[in-house]
């Protein structure tokens, strides 16, 4: 327990510190202003998806905006976790529901079945569920007047990390592990090879998941990322981007034990800025994050939050792509020599212009 | 008192006393009051919801420890329960997205595919253990792994359906392949749930299930072969129960049974396999098994206390306690009371042994 809250003491000021590094951004939804105040004897709640607050990357993520909302606005409410095989999802929007909340951020596309049945049965509650909202049961959760789904634009940012790894590499071998090969991480996969294959068409990449559906425990499983990442590197993998959740702590670990030995490789984190989370959490195994593939969560449930309290509240798809930073890649650390982010950013344009359109599967 | 009803009471009653005791100590750790906790799991618990919710969780635990005590009563440990639903599960799923039927032969088509699968994964073990002498522990083991990893592939592969979702699952079954709410039955005692809480047809199924295990048990011949191997094996053997033949029987049956864990949800709530059904059941029905003492009545009363727990500690996370502290009372349950009957059987041997003796000493006298 102890463990636990220190943990969560350290999470907070890794929030901050990301909070305060995004401050100046000016596509950070999350901090403009707005009436404060607004939100003032509201309540929202937080679903979050197996692993919970504390996982370092997506719950985490879609805490922070939940957390600054309530301070910028006023609002309570309560948050829920799911048990590890994620079969109590259901419950907890109930739970949620019956607490009173008036919008309740379900945060992972496992939820969209759930959110179905529960969003129609209280039309006078919203939710927003983060990531994929296509189908539930015979209907498309589009049709709902009180869901909004938050997208992103994954593939995208996966493209632009690609070719950092693609011009990192010397072994021209790199590396791809995904947590549980789901449609979702697949689009990981897609742009990462993609912007591999578009800096350096000589490189080949590796591709390894953890795990299968139904089993998610891909990705809360640092030990099989650990396996996975050192199976790469023996693979001559110079370079290599993870897709995993909190199994990506494995690759982390492996980098630096590779690094130890006299063999200079590189990891790619995902979701958060992995550079701030690791300086924090895990002090020693940053500076091998070459960069990682943001995927604005916080950006994406913040404006749906703010949305909402405006009245503004936007039903179906939201979403959120490389033209409104919605994903990105971080800079943290420096290991990124100017002009990659030069070239990085050039393709970043292409990709927002058109001229470039990035596949969504491999 | 009657002896006879002394152990399966008292000894889950100590129990539970002495698990709820123990976390108690481990919420003071925390800095919770324990009774504050138990009583906020006590209110949400009991309302008409959490009780519904508490027998929709009971229901597959209950044919999970069914499957798990046909094994237990000739000394067989079906470990494999876990695999043996969940490659049943997507199958009978399946089957039942892809047929269109008159109802009960729809329905009646999806149990009888579980049945079937659950039975040739619990006939792999049963033929291991008999020509090659693996044991059954390790076989089924490992074989929950393949079945996990075969179940995905075919999920993955063959069975779900093409969809803009990320979210894998077989094609929905058709209204006739789906059991039937109870909640207007409920409704007509004037119980009227909230929306969302259904009390599903399969009860009947699990009664049925539990009513078949004791006849099958106690008013069979091939339930007097298996308790009769589970008691002596040798002595089984020697009037002429064929040990192989018992054992492939038995495992067969039992992976039947497991077949039918994940139905209740297949044909009662998801209407299809999804990628988050769920795990575990099998594993936990071992547990329920061991607190029932493989007796039809009592391992119903353990699916319920799990079901409840289970249910119960949902309120734990919205008032701030560690949840977890309901899984540390469920193993300590499941431990002490494995004890408490060892114990108060140990204290009955003796007072048995000690009236026999008297018993001889009056003969004796008399004589």
């Amino acid at each position: 327990m102890l463990r636990r809250t220190k943990t969560i003491i350290a999470l907070f000021a890794v929030l901050a510190l990301i909070a305060a590094a995004c401050g100046d951004d000016d596509a950070d939804t999350t901090t403009t202003a707005a009436p404060s105040g607004i939100g003032e004897g509201r309540l929202i709640g937080m679903a979050y998806d197996v692993g919970g607050r504390g996982d370092l990357s997506f719950n985490d993520l879609a805490a922070l905006a939940w957390d600054d909302g309530k301070v910028t606005y006023g609002y309570t409410g309560s948050e829920l976790a799911p048990t590890a095989g994620g079969e109590n999802r259901e419950e907890n929007l109930r739970l949620l529901v019956d607490g009173g909340h008036e919008l309740i951020i379900a945060n992972g596309f496992a939820f969209n079945q759930n959110v179905g049945r529960v969003a129609q049965e209280n039309p006078e509650v919203f939710f927003s569920i983060t990531d994929d909202c296509a189908l539930a049961d015979d209907f498309s959760l589009l049709d709902l007047e009180n869901v909004a789904c938050v997208k992103f634009a994954e593939e995208q940012g996966s493209f632009l990390v690609g070719v950092a790894a693609g011009r990192t590499t010397t072994s021209n071998v790199i590396g791809f592990i995904g947590g549980v090969e789901t449609g979702l991480i697949q689009k990981f996969e897609a742009g990462f090879v993609a912007g591999v294959a578009a800096a350096n068409p000589d490189a080949e990449v590796l591709i390894r998941y953890l795990t299968q559906v139904p089993d998610f425990s891909g990705f809360v499983s640092p030990e099989l990322g650990k396996e996975a990442a050192v199976a790469e590197f023996e693979q001559g993998a110079d370079v290599i981007y993870h897709a995993a959740g909190l199994s990506g702590l494995g690759l982390f670990e492996a980098t630096k034990e590779q690094n130890d030995a006299g063999n200079a490789v590189w990891a790619i984190g995902v979701d958060a800025d992995q550079y701030n989370v690791l300086a924090a959490q895990a002090p020693g195994l940053e500076q091998y994050v070459l960069t990682s593939m943001l995927k604005r969560v916080d950006v994406g449930q913040g404006t749906v939050i703010k949305d909402f309290l405006e009245g503004n509240f936007k039903k179906g798809d939201n979403i959120f792509d490389l033209s409104v930073d919605g994903v990105g890649f971080s800079e943290s650390g420096g290991n990124l020599s100017s002009s990659l982010v030069t070239e990085m950013n050039s393709f970043k344009q292409q990709i927002i212009s058109g001229d470039i359109v990035v596949p969504t599967t491999p | 008192m009657n002896n006879k009803w002394l152990v399966p009471i008292v000894a889950p009653a100590v129990a539970l006393v002495f698990a709820f005791a123990v976390a108690a100590l481990a919420l003071l750790l925390v800095d919770v009051n324990p009774l504050d906790a138990y009583q906020s799991m006590w209110e949400f618990g009991t309302t008409t919801e959490s009780l519904i919710s508490t027998v929709t969780r009971a229901l597959p635990l209950y044919v999970s420890a069914l499957a798990v005590a046909v094994g237990f009563k000739m000394g067989l440990f079906n470990i494999g329960v876990e695999g043996q639903y969940l490659i049943a599960a997507p199958i009978a799923a399946w089957v039942g997205g892809v047929v269109d039927l008159p109802a009960p032969l729809h329905i009646g088509l999806v149990l009888v595919t579980a049945i079937t699968v659950g039975a040739i994964w619990g006939w792999i073990p049963g033929e291991l253990k008999v020509r090659r002498g693996v044991h059954e522990v390790i076989s089924t083991i490992m074989l929950n792994f393949i079945a996990i990893g075969l179940g995905a592939y075919l999920l993955i592969n063959f069975l779900q359906e093409e969809s803009d979702s990320l979210t894998v699952a077989t094609p929905l079954i058709g209204d006739s392949g789906r059991l039937p709410s109870l909640n207007p039955v409920l409704e007509f005692f004037g119980i009227e749930p909230r929306a969302g809480f259904e009390l599903g047809s399969f009860l009947f199924i699990a009664i049925i299930l539990g009513v078949i295990f004791h006849l099958l048990v106690t008013r069979s011949r091939f339930g007097f072969d298996l308790r009769a191997s589970g008691v002596n094996a040798p002595a089984a053997r020697a009037s002429g129960v064929d040990p192989n033949k018992m054992i492939v029987r038995t495992m067969v049956i039992s992976g039947a049974i497991a077949g039918l864990v994940g139905m209740e949800r297949v044909l009662g709530f998801f209407h299809q396999y999804t990628s988050d059904f769920p795990r575990l059941l099998g594993f936990n029905g071992i547990a329920v098994a061991l607190l029932g003492r493989n007796h039809p009545v009592g391992m119903a009363f353990g699916a319920l206390l799990f079901g409840f727990m289970d249910r119960s500690a949902l309120i734990l996370d919205l008032e701030g306690v560690p949840r977890e502290i309901v899984t540390i009372i469920q193993g300590i349950v499941v431990l002490a009371v494995v004890i408490a009957y060892e114990v108060i059987a140990r204290i009955l041997q003796r007072r048995a042994v000690k009236a026999a003796a008297a018993a001889t000493g009056e003969l004796a006298e008399a004589t």
